[in-house]
């Protein structure tokens, strides 16, 4: 009964927000043609520079402030961390939540908002509220919406010279691992805690099974184009990954961290568990797709490469 | 045909559909195995692959299935028989949402045992479950001695609708991940990957399986009702107070393996009863055979049906038994 309740609010929602988004996109098309005005302001493109972002997504929030607009930063949302001085910023929801009153009372003149966020879009466009709309998809699309999210800003040399800083730093770990053997890798970002349950990897697409290409390594779950696998016992067994690398979120002792990596020792045929290569990498760098991404693949490349790094 | 023959034959039966279900299910996977090579003991075990998913990965779980599968059919029968209500399933009275609060709190706060190191999902599911009970039983006999099943019915029904607005509060406050997961949970999932969790629940479905031994003549005189049971005799607070203490055990254990696989308590004591009848000294030891059988030829389609990728086993029940079953009442009506 649970599962029927949260089914069908998770199926209603999404049918309305299409049904929105259709019905939305008809009024849009209808209003520029009718009323014959030129569309600018009507997905707010003002010509100034903004100077009161909001950002409700903690990617984007990272590359505002890498890019020299931190101070025109004035909230973020509620899982931002990064850098250091988000976490003074007031804080207005997120992609479930977002805080529209809190939102509009800070008067923001650009909000960073995702694409999904449907309804926050029709409000925050009733409201004449400038915004800018993220797609989360794979690593290539980090670097493109740091370039659009500097020539939004007008911080195009900015925006430019950090792209070239990542594109380098991701060109340099591709050419430390080129050549080397590919280990085959289960890139594991859920699981039950200390048990081998409820195990949730990436599949062959997305940022996480791009970052796992780039740091020179091979998805076991390649084959099944979908961003998250359940992966059992018996595919586990059967795929035998060389690597096991585990995302895990939180702080954890090195002590949790041990008794973690052993619960995989059940799987004893599993070559990655036979020849101790198994680890949990408990730091967030490997999951924000933003201007770290050089940085979280090196933290992969390192594992997956421990000879290549030593020096 | 008297009851002891009408029993043999059902047990006989039924039997022998969950006996080829428990050793066919484990010979089929998403991947295919060299049997030959899985049960040779001369490679060591660590190194033999083929056997490792035979007994690491798919034993476990066809084990897991039969137990989870007869103990949420037999408690389904109970509790149609305890509130004489042919709609009850094992989770009406509050169990599998007490148990599925317990799972989500463990899952979003990543709770674990602490000194015996394993994950806290099945026990926090577990406590859920205790609580569920404890709270409609308590509600139950508030006002009058004895056990009002309508009472108890109506603060079970209300209760999952408490606990499943809880449910969604937590949800909303979790990680998206953690949320996900919990959704999951909610659909049953037989991959255990260990006996442990078997071995723990196994004394509690046990014990519940004695008390359902002694039950099986209550029940029936509690299908006359209520009076007709107590001038036969019958001591009828204690025998509904067992049965809801023995099913609640039951559904707790069997949702603390696997979640709560939703349909198998409706339908296999349904089926069972349109064709072995509605003596319940037939019934529950038909059903518990059909049971395990049923949930674990779902389980062999859940996971090989669109291999690599899993269908979770809860919807596979609800796909094929509700169907099926409805098919069988129109026939049968």
């Amino acid at each position: 009964m649970i599962l029927t309740t949260i089914f069908f609010a998770r199926i209603t929602q999404l049918a309305k927000n299409q049904k929105i988004l259709r019905w939305f996109f008809v009024f849009f098309v209808s209003f520029a043609c009718f009323a014959m005005r030129p569309s600018a302001g009507a997905i707010g493109q003002s010509s100034t520079a903004p100077s009161r972002i909001i950002s409700l997504i903690p990617a984007v929030s990272e590359m505002l402030f890498a890019i020299g607009a931190g101070a025109q930063v004035v909230a973020v949302s509620s899982f931002d961390e990064y850098p250091a001085e988000v976490r003074k910023l007031p804080r207005v929801g997120a992609l479930l939540d977002p805080d529209l009153e809190r939102i509009l009372s800070l008067a923001p003149d650009l909000v960073v908002v995702y694409e999904s966020q449907t309804d926050l879009r029709r409000q925050l466009e009733r409201a004449s509220i400038p915004m800018f709309i993220y797609k989360h998809a794979g690593l290539a699309d980090v670097t493109t919406t740091i370039r659009l999210l500097g020539g939004r800003i007008g911080r195009d040399a900015e925006a430019n010279a950090l792209v070239t800083r990542i594109d380098a730093g991701l060109a340099g770990i591709r050419a430390r691992v080129a050549g080397r053997p590919k280990p085959r890798t289960l890139l594991v970002f859920g699981r039950d805690a200390l048990a081998l349950r409820g195990i949730y990897a990436s599949g062959g697409v997305g940022f996480l099974h791009d970052m796992l290409i780039a740091a020179g390594g091979e998805n076991v779950f390649a084959d099944v184009k979908q961003q998250s696998v359940q992966a059992t016992s018996e595919l586990i067994l059967a795929r035998a990954p060389e690597v096991i690398l585990e995302l895990r979120a939180g702080d954890m002792t090195a002590e949790q961290r041990k008794r973690e990596e052993d619960v995989w020792r059940v799987l004893s045929s599993v070559p990655a568990v036979r020849s101790g290569r198994v680890s949990i990498i408990n730091d967030p760098l490997t999951v924000v797709p933003g201007p770290r991404v050089a940085e979280g693949t090196e933290l992969i490349a390192r594992l997956l490469h421990p000879d290549t790094f030593a020096q | 045909m008297t009851v002891r023959r009408r029993i043999a034959v059902a047990t006989a039966g039924f039997g022998a559909l969950a006996v080829a279900a428990i050793t066919l299910a484990p010979l089929v996977g998403s991947t295919s195995i060299d049997l030959r090579r899985a049960l040779d003991w001369s490679v060591p075990f660590a190194d033999n692959v083929d056997a490792q998913i035979f007994f690491v990965a798919r034993l476990p779980r066809t084990l897991a299935g039969a137990l989870v599968g007869a103990s949420l059919a037999t408690a389904g029968v109970v509790f149609q028989g305890l509130l004489r209500n042919p709609l009850a399933t094992p989770f009406t009275l509050g169990v599998s949402s007490g148990a599925a609060l317990g799972a989500m709190l463990a899952i979003t706060f990543d709770w674990t045992l602490g000194i015996a190191g394993i994950s806290a999902v099945p026990a926090a599911a577990f406590a859920g479950a205790a609580c569920a009970v404890t709270i409609v039983y308590a509600l139950a006999r508030a006002h009058r001695r004895g056990l009002s099943t309508d009472i108890l019915l109506l603060a079970g029904v209300t209760l999952n609708a408490f606990f499943s607005a809880l449910i969604l509060c937590v949800q909303y406050f979790a990680d998206f991940a953690d949320a996900y997961r919990t959704l999951r949970w909610l659909m049953g999932d037989l991959d255990v990957s260990s006996y442990q969790p078997i071995i723990t629940s196994l004394p509690l479905v046990i014990v519940s399986f004695f008390v359902f031994a002694w039950l099986a003549r209550p029940l029936n005189l509690l299908s006359l009702g209520v009076d007709s049971a107590e001038t036969r005799g019958l001591a009828v607070t204690y025998a509904q107070r067992s049965a809801f203490f023995s099913a609640s055990l039951a559904t707790g254990a069997a949702v603390s393996i696997g979640g709560p696989v939703g349909f198998i308590g409706i339908i296999v004591p349904h089926l069972v009863r349109l064709i072995v009848g509605s003596d319940h000294r037939v019934v529950l030891p038909a059903s518990a055979l059909f049971g395990a059988a049923f949930l674990v030829g779902c389980d062999v389609l859940a996971r090989t049906l669109i291999a690599p990728v899993e269908i979770p086993v809860g919807v596979i029940t609800a796909l094929i038994g509700g169907p099926f079953f409805l098919w069988l009442l129109v026939r049968r009506t």
